[in-house]
């Protein structure tokens, strides 16, 4: 079977909620099938053919083409599957992901990934703010799994996060695993302001010192930790430059915190 | 059966099932990853007087090692889960979260699994860390010289422990060279240790004794002080017998080892002293592997 494909007619006036498009949802039927499926959009509901061109039959494999970032919660929950979106994407990609992988082609919109619990989400451009992060209301973050950025990542990356992994490429803003419960957050680029602010636990990893650093995460001094080679052979099977970085750099400076909060999670900066 | 003059018994080993891990110690070099490997091995001959048998499988490079240090390979044999993960705990403990620059690794995947650092985390006293690297577990405990990291449990599955064969000499000091050959080709095989010191016991035991506190005394049949007064299994020309015991994760692990030390064993031949190979067993009412030694050899 050829991949579902979606391909998107006009850039729509009002924000589409396609959480409802799951590739582990949707029956393996004809195209004219699926183009009854309701949507939210704006305050309408409006039916899927009405917005995009269907062709191909393999919901396992989902292909949004012609996205844009008005799309909003893209593989919202989904257990399996694919979907790779050619555009950019809206807000809330992969929330609550349990499983599958979601590639975007493009840059993604806020609060990607965020309660996501299994599974892969690589997003080729940038990502908004609150990647990974949890929303109003929620008690956590990301719960599991990856969330890799190839661009930057906006403030407040791996806010409340909980479990899993954000890599990041580029550069984040401010308040990067701000109030952190656990988890790893590893970036290439440069950093904002206050990255680690009251986190619990956790591992923020940098390339690069950051703009500045919370007067309460102490530092701990240089050294040499074994388990970062753990951390960097875990890396191998991305198709990312973290794939690719020396799995013999172990030595980092390390600051504890946020001792605010009685936090015991790190900020690593590698030294070399 | 003869083999360069030295005669195999038609006799058979007999084993008993057992439950093995193995855990690879890893450190910044051989020599400190084998100090740890060796204190938390030491003390484990037998499972009757030390709760478990345990022993070095293997050097391993760095290459092959989960953090791309230098390692060792230790498999640990007990008689239940329950008795393999205490014993686990305490030696890990003891011996490896102790030794400069350590740390220690699940080396075996099964279907259950027993407690390596999940314990052992508490020490750090509430600044342990966690870290969840794909499916697996590790903990960051803070020590002196920097982190003991450890993973947090290993798995363990069904083995086999006793395969054994007896070597016998026309002196003390032919049974040894003997078993020395022995013990160096067995000890290029994997999945197989030989718990006794450098790999070779003297005191073969029959199950039971005249005194009822002891479940397990000399076998006299082999004692050659007392070839005179005793129903002896051995002739005028028979000084010394020694005997190598063999723990493997499988049967076939045991039946090639064994195959491989009495290989070496008769390569020295009748001409170095070794007149024949046996094999110790309880009359084949007690353990269910049966390693008949004409079978391994033929």
């Amino acid at each position: 079977m050829t991949a579902l494909t979606l391909t998107l007619r006009d850039k729509p006036r009002h924000r589409i909620d396609l959480s409802a498009v799951r590739p582990d949802r949707l029956p393996a039927s004809r195209p004219e099938d699926l183009a009854s499926l309701t949507l939210n959009y704006g305050n309408r509901r409006v039916k899927l053919g009405e917005l995009f061109d269907i062709t191909g039959q393999d919901p396992d494999k989902l292909v949004i083409r012609n996205s844009c970032s008005l799309l909003d919660a893209i593989g919202a929950g989904m257990e399996t599957g694919n979907v790779c979106i050619h555009g950019n994407s809206g807000d809330y990609l992969g929330r609550g992901m349990r499983g599958g992988t979601i590639e975007v082609h493009g840059n993604s919109g806020h609060w990607t990934a965020s309660g996501m619990q299994n599974g892969l989400i690589h997003v080729r451009g940038n990502c908004g703010d609150f990647a990974g992060a949890a929303l109003p209301g929620d008690h956590q973050g990301m719960r599991g799994g990856t969330l890799l950025v190839t661009g930057n990542a906006g403030d407040r990356c791996g806010d409340h996060m909980r479990r899993g992994r954000i890599l990041i490429e580029g550069g984040t803003g401010d308040y990067c695993g701000a109030r952190m419960v656990a988890g790893t957050i590893a970036v290439l680029g440069k950093v904002g302001n206050a990255p680690g602010y009251a986190m619990r636990r956790g591992t923020l990893l940098f390339e690069q010192q950051p703009v500045s650093i919370p007067a309460t995460l102490n530092d701990c001094g240089e050294h040499t930790l074994g388990f970062l080679r753990l951390l960097l052979d875990s890396f191998a099977d991305l198709n990312s430059r973290f794939s690719r970085l020396d799995r013999n750099r172990l030595r980092v400076r390390r600051y504890a915190g946020d001792l605010a909060c009685d936090g015991k999670g790190e900020l690593l900066v590698w030294l070399d | 059966m003869i083999i360069n003059g030295v005669s195999i018994d038609d006799t058979f080993a007999e084993a008993f099932g057992m439950k093995v891990t193995r855990v690879v110690v890893t450190a910044v070099n051989h020599r400190w990853a084998r100090h740890a490997a060796e204190a938390m091995t030491g003390f484990a001959t037998s499972v009757i007087g030390c709760g478990v048998e345990a022993g070095i499988e293997a050097e391993l490079p760095a290459a092959e090692t989960p953090d791309g240090r230098p390692g060792i390979s230790v498999l640990l044999f007990g008689m239940s889960g329950k008795d393999l993960g205490k014993q686990l705990e305490s030696r890990v403990g003891q011996c490896v979260l102790t030794a400069p620059g350590s740390a220690v690794f699940a080396g075996m995947r099964g279907d259950k699994s027993i407690n390596l650092g999940r314990n052992i985390r508490f020490f750090g006293d509430g600044f342990q860390a966690s870290k969840l690297i794909g499916e697996r577990r590790y903990w960051r405990v803070p020590v002196m010289d920097g982190e003991f990291l450890c993973e947090e449990s290993t798995g363990y599955t069904s083995a086999v422990g006793g395969g054994n064969f007896l070597v016998l000499a026309a002196s003390q000091i032919q049974a040894l060279n003997a078993c020395e050959a022995a013990i160096d080709a067995m000890r290029k095989l994997p999945n197989v240790i030989m718990p006794f010191p450098g790999g070779v016991v003297r005191s073969g035991s029959k199950i039971g004794s005249k005194y009822s506190a002891l479940p397990a005394s000399t076998n006299q049949a082999f004692c050659p002080t007392l070839r005179g007064m005793t129903d002896t299994q051995l002739t005028a020309d028979v000084e010394a017998v020694l005997e190598i015991v063999i723990d493997g994760v499988s049967d076939r692990d045991v039946r090639a080892a064994m195959r491989a030390g009495i290989e070496a064993a008769c390569a020295l031949g009748v001409q170095q002293g070794v007149r024949r190979i046996s094999a110790g067993n309880y009359g084949g009412k007690l353990g269910q592997f049966h390693f008949h030694l004409r079978e391994i050899l033929a």
